[in-house]
């Protein structure tokens, strides 16, 4: 087709779409669309519908992996990621062994120590920057933490391990220990706990964009 | 920010995904949730293009629902296999625009309507759907083609193959 016809094609294609669905422009918008309850209740509404469309919108793995089997004798991810939060986020001097001003360098070395390519999530957006991070030693092999921190120095930590023989995906879930609220999900290449002394609101939606940008 | 700073974007919404959806309970349920969901990220959104933002967030909202649809085993989605229900009997029948644009692979169907209903530009198309501007005309010739294929009776069950 010549552009002249394309044009004209492209011309007739809209017009058919505006022919067909323009009307939905005029029809009255329902009453629920209007959402004007008081402020508290659309947070506390917001609150529930977060956690359900975590739930839901990021549970996929569940549907695809068998339940998930305990492992003997390994302590849950979401444990472990919440203890080296408790160990190393309080820390003043050396909250890191590798600064964000090396981001490059951190991320080529801590995925050469995972073997495997490794994300750092930008959080800019939900008011965290990223400290820095640094490599841990986990039950079978070397785990790598990112730190941020927000404008108020409340931090949170990105605790990203290689699966375990027998551990099996799991979907996004919500975890709480020692008072470390922790979100973590583990995909065939990697677990992914992050963790924080924050709310679990807070913490949902900062999970949420980090899901959003590690899983493609 | 201000619930009523969107009410005035919920026409062009609900129109976007009844086209999008083709259904209007779900087209409806789909504008619900991206309005909820617009409203809990209210303090997300820097004073710039509101439309784009909100356009960007039922985008997310489409995608979650089109993952939570597929449960069973992930499968390529196979453009033969989207064409093959669509009626051959006579080479020369119209075929239905909501059935045509439902065959469309999702993420083509978005960027035609974006820019043939809503009248976006592809800059803004690109901010909404998060994908580089190339894609959004790459996506949109061949949405284009495809469109114009079924609603001439061109496309039939030999199918289209399109290498994504």
């Amino acid at each position: 087709m010549t552009e002249e016809e394309d044009r004209i094609e492209y011309a007739a294609q809209n017009a058919a779409l505006h022919r067909k669905f323009d009307a939905v422009l005029t029809e009255p918008i329902p009453a629920r669309m209007y959402m004007k309850r008081p402020a508290w209740l659309e947070y506390a509404r917001a609150a529930s519908i977060l956690a359900l469309g975590v739930a839901i919108g990021l549970a996929l793995p569940m549907f695809r992996a068998a339940p998930p089997a305990p492992v003997a004798n390994l302590t849950p991810l979401p444990i472990r990621a919440a203890r080296a939060h408790l160990v190393y986020s309080p820390e003043v001097r050396h909250p890191v062994e590798v600064d964000a001003k090396d981001q490059e360098h951190l991320v080529k070395w801590l995925s050469k120590r995972l073997g495997t390519p490794l994300k750092v999530p930008v959080l800019s957006s939900d008011g965290f920057e990223l400290l820095g991070g640094r490599l841990l030693p986990g039950p079978e092999g070397p785990v790598a933490q990112f730190m941020y921190q927000d404008g108020s120095g409340k931090r949170l930590t990105l605790y990203v391990t290689r699966p375990h023989s027998g551990e099996q995906t799991t979907a996004f879930r919500f975890a709480q220990d020692e008072g470390v609220s922790v979100f973590y999900w583990i995909d065939k290449d990697c677990g992914y706990a992050l963790s924080g002394e924050v709310d679990k609101g807070t913490l949902a939606r900062v999970a949420s964009s980090v899901y959003k940008q590690i899983e493609p | 920010m201000d619930y009523n700073l969107i009410v005035p974007f919920i026409p062009n919404l609900r129109r976007y995904a009844r086209a999008l959806v083709g259904d209007r309970d779900g087209a409806d349920d789909l504008v619900q949730d991206t309005l909820e969901r617009a409203v809990r990220k209210f303090h997300l959104w820097r004073p710039g293009d509101l439309r784009a933002w909100l356009f960007s967030i039922m985008h997310n909202v489409f995608v979650n629902q089109l993952k939570a649809r597929k449960i069973a085993p992930e499968v390529e989605i196979d453009e033969n296999m989207l064409a093959a229900p669509i009626p051959t009997a006579t080479s020369l029948d119209v075929i239905d625009l909501q059935r045509a644009l439902l065959s469309l692979a999702p993420e083509q169907r978005e960027v035609v309507l974006l820019v043939a209903l809503e009248d976006m530009s592809y800059a803004d198309v690109s901010r909404s759907l998060g994908i580089p501007i190339g894609t959004v005309m790459s996506r949109l010739s061949r949405g284009r083609e495809k469109l114009r294929k079924l609603m001439s009776g061109e496309a039939s069950r030999s199918g289209l193959r399109v290498v994504q």
